[in-house]
C-alpha cells in the first residue's frame, strides 16, 4: 500500500472519536436509541477505517485474527451468563429484576443491560472485522 | 427445571456451539461428542414438552419476564409441541450418521465449523419452531439459513458453491417477502406476537396491507418450502450439499419451513380469511396438486440417485401443503402426519444415498448396479422407507395419504383426490428405478458371474447404519401405531382449525 500521510494522521486521529462515540451507543441502549448492535458496528467501523488506512497485514497483526473469534464467544458467553444468572436468580432469561432483588442492589438492572449490551456489542465488533478481513483484497494471496 | 426448558432448548445449544468453536480449536476431537450430548438434550427436552403440553396444555414462557405483547414469548402448543420432538429426533439420527460421514466429505480443517454451523442451524430450527413471535420467527428463520447455506457450500464438490449460492439468493429473497410481510401485517397491527396478531388483525381484515402481508408472506415460506414453481433451489442444493446436510435440510429445514407456513397461515390469518375473506384455498390446491405430479415425474426423469430424491421432495411438500389447501380436519390430519412420515422417510432414504455416496463414491443410477449384494441391510432400508414413500399399507407413508384422500373426498374435491393416488402411482416409478438397479441388474464390477464384491464396497460402518434402519423401522412402526399418534396429530389439527 502506498503511503498516504494525510490518510494515516486523520484516520489516526479520529479512530478514538469513533471508538468512544461507539461506546457511547452501546451504553445509550439501555436508556434510548441505541444499543449493543449498532454500537458495536461503529465500533467495528473504526478497525474497517484502521484497515484501509494502514492495510490489513499490520492491523491484522495487531488485533489477531484468532482472537477476534475469541472476542466474538467472550461476548455470547457475557449475554448467555447473565441470562443463566437471571434463572438462578429465580427469575425467566433475562428477567433482570430477578438478579437485582436477589442481590438486593438498586437499580443493578440498568447495569445488567449495559452488560448485556456490551455482551451483543463485543460480539458485533469482532464478527464485522473478521467478516471484512475474510472479503479484503490480499493483493492475490489467499487467506 | 421444566418451567425454564423453552428458553434452555434454544440459549444451551447457542453456548454449546461456542464451546465445539473453542475446544475445536484446542481438539477438534471434541467437536462431535459435544454436538451429539448437546442434540441429545434437546431431543429429552423436546420430549419432555411434548408430555407437559399433553397433560397440562399451552406452555407460555416470557423472555425476560416481559407479558406479550411488550414482551418475546416462546410458546408450545400441541402443533409445535408434535413438531418439536420430529426436528430432534431427525437432528439425532442425522447427528450419529454424521461423524463418519463429515469424516469423509469435509476437509479436516473445516470440521470444527461444521459442527458449529451444524449445532447453529438445529437451533435456529427449534427458535423457530417454539416461538411465539413473528420477527422472531424471521430472526430464527435467518439463523438456520445462514447456516444451511454454508453447511452447503462445505462440501468438496466444487458445484456446491454454486448450489449455495443459488440457495443464498433464493433464500435471501424468500427472507425479504417474509421481512416485508411481517412489516406489513406491523403497519397493520402494531403488534408483532403471533396470538395478538390473531386477534387484532380480525378489524383489518379489508386492508390491502394485510392482503399484501398475506401474498408476502405466502411467497416467502413457499420459496423456503419449495413448493414446484417456487424450488429452483432444491435440486442442486440437496444433491450437492455433504450426505449429513442433505439429511438435515431435506428433513429438519423444510419441515420447519412448513410449519412456519403452516403457524402464520392458521394462528395468524386463520381459517376465517384464507377460506372466507381471500378465497386461496382452490389455487393452493391447484398448485400443490401441480407440484405432486410434476415433481414425481421430473423425479423419474433422473439420472442420479440423490437428485431423484431431491425431485421427490418436491411432489411431498405438495402433499403437506394439499392439506392445507383443503383445510378441514381430515386432510390437515393427514398433513400433520405426513409432516412425520415424510421427514422420517425421506431421512432414511438420503441416509441410504449418503451411504452410498460413503462406499462408491457416486450415486448415479449407472454405477449401482447390483448394489444390493453388497449392502443388503442399505438396500432394504431403501427399500422400506420407499414402500413408505408410496404409500404401501401399513406404513406411515399410507396413513398419512389415506387421511389425506379421505379428507378431499369430504371436500368433494375428486379430481384432486384422484390426483394424490396419481401422486403415489408416480412415486412406484423413481422408488422401483432404485430397486431393480439395485437388486435386479447385473453389478457392473463383477461380469461373467464372478460374485466377488468390488473392493472397499461393502456394508456401510455401523454408525451410518444405525439411524438409518431405525429410521426405515420407524415408517413401519408409526404406520402400525397409528392411532397413538392422532391422539397428538388430532388436538393440533383442532386448534389450527379453531383460530389462534
Amino acid at each position: 500500500m502506498r503511503e498516504n500521510v494525510v490518510i494515516r494522521t486523520i484516520s489516526r486521529i479520529s479512530v478514538p472519536f469513533i471508538q468512544v462515540f461507539a461506546l457511547y451507543v452501546i451504553v445509550h441502549g439501555a436508556v434510548g436509541a441505541g444499543g449493543g448492535f449498532q454500537g458495536g458496528v461503529a465500533f467495528a467501523a473504526s478497525f474497517i477505517l484502521m484497515f484501509i488506512a494502514f492495510g490489513l497485514s499490520g492491523v491484522e497483526k495487531r488485533l489477531g485474527k484468532k482472537w477476534l473469534m475469541v472476542y466474538s464467544i467472550i461476548g455470547i458467553a457475557i449475554y448467555a451468563g447473565i441470562g443463566f444468572l437471571c434463572l438462578a436468580a429465580g427469575g425467566n432469561y433475562l428477567e433482570y429484576g430477578a438478579i437485582e432483588s436477589a442481590v438486593g442492589v438498586a437499580h443493578l438492572h440498568g447495569y445488567l443491560i449495559d452488560a448485556v449490551e456490551m455482551g451483543i456489542g463485543i460480539t458485533v465488533m469482532a464478527v464485522m472485522v473478521s467478516i471484512i478481513s475474510d472479503v479484503m483484497d490480499r493483493d492475490g494471496e489467499s487467506p | 427445571m421444566i418451567e425454564h426448558l423453552p428458553v434452555l432448548l434454544v440459549t444451551v445449544p447457542i453456548v454449546a456451539a461456542l464451546l465445539i468453536l473453542l475446544l475445536g480449536w484446542h481438539d477438534s476431537r471434541f467437536c462431535y461428542p459435544l454436538t451429539l450430548a448437546t442434540i441429545l438434550f434437546q431431543f429429552a427436552g423436546g420430549i419432555a414438552l411434548l408430555i407437559e403440553v399433553m397433560r397440562e396444555g399451552t406452555i407460555h414462557y416470557y423472555l425476560g419476564g416481559w407479558a406479550p405483547p411488550l414482551g418475546i414469548e416462546f410458546v408450545i402448543d400441541t402443533f409445535n409441541g408434535y413438531i418439536l420432538p420430529i426436528v430432534l429426533l431427525l437432528a439425532l439420527a442425522t447427528a450419529v450418521y454424521a461423524r463418519r460421514s463429515v469424516e469423509k466429505e469435509i476437509k479436516p480443517e473445516k470440521i470444527v465449523s461444521f459442527y458449529v454451523l451444524f449445532q447453529l442451524l438445529v437451533t435456529g430450527l427449534v427458535g423457530m419452531t417454539i416461538t411465539g413471535d413473528i420477527f422472531n420467527l424471521y430472526v430464527f428463520l435467518e439463523i438456520s439459513s445462514i447456516a444451511a447455506y454454508t453447511l452447503i457450500a462445505s462440501s468438496r464438490k466444487p458445484r456446491a458453491y454454486v448450489a449455495a449460492l443459488n440457495y443464498l439468493v433464493l433464500g435471501s429473497i424468500a427472507g425479504g417477502f417474509v421481512l416485508l410481510g411481517i412489516g406489513n401485517l406491523y403497519v397493520a397491527t402494531g403488534t408483532l406476537n403471533m396470538a395478538d396478531l390473531a386477534r387484532l388483525l380480525p378489524a383489518s381484515y379489508g386492508l390491502a396491507t394485510v392482503h399484501t402481508a398475506f401474498l408476502l408472506l405466502v411467497i416467502g415460506f413457499s420459496i423456503k418450502v419449495a413448493l414446484f414453481p417456487l424450488h429452483l433451489w432444491l435440486p442442486d442444493a440437496y444433491t450437492e450439499a455433504p450426505s449429513a446436510v442433505t439429511v438435515l435440510i431435506s428433513t429438519v429445514m423444510a419441515k420447519v419451513s412448513v410449519y412456519a407456513m403452516f403457524r402464520v397461515i392458521f394462528s395468524v390469518f386463520t381459517t376465517a380469511y384464507f377460506v372466507e375473506t381471500v378465497p386461496v384455498t382452490e389455487l393452493i390446491l391447484f398448485i400443490a396438486a401441480v407440484a405432486i405430479v410434476a415433481g414425481a415425474v421430473l423425479a423419474i426423469a433422473q439420472e442420479d440417485l440423490k437428485r431423484m430424491l431431491a425431485y421427490s421432495s418436491v411432489s411431498q411438500v405438495g402433499y403437506i401443503v394439499f392439506a392445507l389447501g383443503v383445510a378441514n380436519q381430515i386432510a390437515l390430519e393427514g398433513g400433520l402426519l405426513h409432516i412425520l412420515g415424510h421427514a422420517v422417510m425421506k431421512g432414511c432414504l438420503f441416509m441410504v444415498a449418503g451411504v452410498i455416496i460413503y462406499r462408491l463414491g457416486t450415486s448415479s443410477f449407472s454405477d449401482l448396479k447390483g448394489v444390493a449384494a453388497t449392502m443388503p441391510v442399505t438396500c432394504a432400508a431403501f427399500a422400506l422407507a420407499g414402500a413408505s414413500m408410496i404409500g404401501v399399507p401399513p406404513t406411515i407413508g399410507f396413513a398419512s395419504k389415506y387421511y389425506l384422500v379421505l379428507g378431499a373426498l369430504e371436500a368433494g374435491h375428486w379430481v384432486y383426490a384422484a390426483v394424490l393416488l396419481a401422486g403415489s402411482l408416480l412415486a412406484v416409478g423413481y422408488i422401483w428405478r432404485f430397486i431393480e438397479v439395485a437388486y435386479f441388474s447385473a453389478s457392473s464390477h463383477h461380469e461373467g458371474g464372478d460374485h466377488h464384491p468390488a473392493p472397499g464396497v461393502r456394508e456401510a460402518p455401523l454408525s451410518m447404519l444405525v439411524p438409518m434402519v431405525i429410521l426405515s423401522i420407524l415408517c413401519l412402526v408409526l404406520g402400525i401405531f397409528v392411532d397413538p399418534l392422532m391422539k397428538i396429530v388430532a388436538p393440533a389439527v383442532s386448534l389450527l382449525l379453531g383460530g389462534a
